[in-house]
């Protein structure tokens, strides 16, 4: 099981609290964690990334074992520590404002 | 008895409004969505308990959410707003090609006789609507495709398609305006379009009298008379008797014919409400007055209403979708604010009231007049 932790306003749109678990089949990556959650709560789509490109929006960061992954591949497996549910992948709102 | 329901959309939630038909004692609930912009919310006229709202914010994108029982609770609908076909481009504020890209839903217009139908303005401009109670939404891809599109260019506050009027009394036309590119029409239910400009000058354009390019900011119907369309431009507030064929300025004695909501008594077809602001470049009311200008001519001749309305110290706008009016035997007007409050008056304009007073910054108002 991957462990998921979405921003509060996620968390609102999906009504979950706190982390989620989803179970992801083939590789872990972004793109099919992405797709997990998505799957799993339609009311994500076109949040966390584009519907039409699966591009990332501006505003989202993904972090998983302490560090932003939001700029690698899409497609590149994610860290064992996550795929394993020993860690969380974290989706994150970027802060921005002042 | 009557009453009616007030949906304010503001930049940080939604809020519902209730009162009797006197209009006096209001139960207020709010925010719904919070920290979310709401650009819209509108109920349909063929099952007021229906209610969609366009929330979205520059984190995730956008959401519409949809409520069965009148604005108590709500659930996520599709969001999806793909155009058809590929793109293209429009042109950029520097002039260059620029693609289109979706942004948000500024306006969403229930259909007049089901409730599972709804259109929806959205930015960069483009015109979608649902059948399916918003379970999918379809682009009306002869509004951007009708050969215009490559040359719109967007306003200060996006390439907007904000206002959407359908016709009671023919189906199948419907009028649109988008900011900066004009007021258009459709005679065949959305397939093919015009665009209806004819009569407003813009300085700004290199050619004040162009097809497009001009910077409409709302414009009013009222039912009983369809091709009669009342316009608050950029600058000037215009006059239609032709179904927007044509266009005639009315902005008469208006202190400044600068503004963005326009909107007419539910009675009186005649009866037109603006609120005058200063300028393009301020954005607040002329002289620090919060005055809303009626006029009882169809324009031209207009009487300005300040009774209860802050007449000093007052720097706040008046947003293009923040004027609504009901229905009840005695026209109540409403407008909020982008200083968080929402005015209502009960008697047509003579006296005014604020319902509330410290919510976020007003994006949009609209009424429901419930039996």
């Amino acid at each position: 099981m991957i462990r998921v932790e979405l921003p509060a306003h996620l968390r609102t749109l999906a009504r979950v609290d706190g982390q989620i678990e989803i179970e992801v089949v083939g590789a872990v990556t972004q793109r099919s964690v992405l797709s997990a959650l998505e799957a799993r709560y339609p009311t994500l789509r076109g949040t966390m990334r584009d519907h039409v490109t699966e591009k990332r929006r501006p505003f989202v960061r993904f972090f998983a074992c302490g560090e932003d992954i939001s700029l690698k591949s899409p497609d590149s497996p994610l860290p064992e520590a996550v795929a394993k549910g020993r860690e969380t992948f974290l989706v994150v709102g970027a802060i921005a404002g002042g | 008895m009557s009453s009616v329901r007030v949906l304010v959309g503001t930049h940080k939630g939604a809020f519902v409004l209730k009162s009797d038909a006197k209009r006096n004692r209001w139960d207020v609930s709010g925010p719904h969505f919070g920290g979310w912009e709401i650009y819209h919310l509108k109920g349909s006229p063929a099952d007021p308990n229906r209610i969609y709202a366009s929330q979205s914010t520059g984190w995730f994108g956008q959401v519409i959410q949809r409520s069965n029982d009148g604005g108590e609770t709500w659930a996520p609908v599709d969001n999806k707003f793909a155009y058809a076909g590929v793109p293209g481009t429009h042109t950029w504020y520097d002039g260059t090609p620029h693609p289109w890209e979706f942004k948000r839903v500024w306006h969403l217009e229930p259909a007049l006789s089901d409730p599972d139908t709804v259109y929806a303005g959205v930015e960069d401009a483009a015109l979608f609507r649902t059948t399916d109670g918003g379970a999918s939404w379809q682009e009306l891809a002869g509004l951007r495709e009708h050969g215009t599109g490559p040359r719109w260019q967007p306003g200060a506050g996006g390439l907007c398609l904000h206002t959407i009027i359908l016709d009671p009394s023919d189906p199948e036309r419907i009028f649109i305006a988008i900011s900066a590119a004009g007021a258009f029409r459709t005679d065949d239910g959305g397939k093919n379009w015009k665009p209806i400009n004819r009569g407003l000058r813009s300085e700004f354009l290199p050619e004040p009298t162009a097809e497009i390019g001009h910077c409409v900011h709302h414009v009013a119907m009222h039912p009983a008379r369809p091709g009669v369309l009342f316009m608050q431009k950029h600058w000037d507030v215009m006059r239609s008797d032709d179904a927007g064929d044509s266009w005639h300025e009315v902005s008469g004695n208006l202190p400044s014919d600068f503004g963005f909501v326009v909107d007419i008594h539910a009675h009186d077809p005649e009866t037109i409400y603006v609120v005058p602001i200063k300028s393009d470049s301020e954005h607040v009311p002329p002289d620090g007055k919060l005055r809303v200008y009626r006029s009882k001519t169809g324009g031209n001749e207009w009487e300005p209403l300040t009774r209860g309305l802050p007449q000093e110290n007052c720097y706040i706008n008046v947003l293009r979708d923040a004027m609504a009016v009901d229905s009840l035997d005695e026209c109540g007007i409403y407008f909020g604010t982008t200083g968080g409050q929402v005015y209502v008056s009960a008697d047509a304009g003579d006296n005014w009231k604020p319902i509330v007073h410290n919510l976020p910054a007003v994006l949009s108002v609209e009424v429901q007049t419930l039996p």
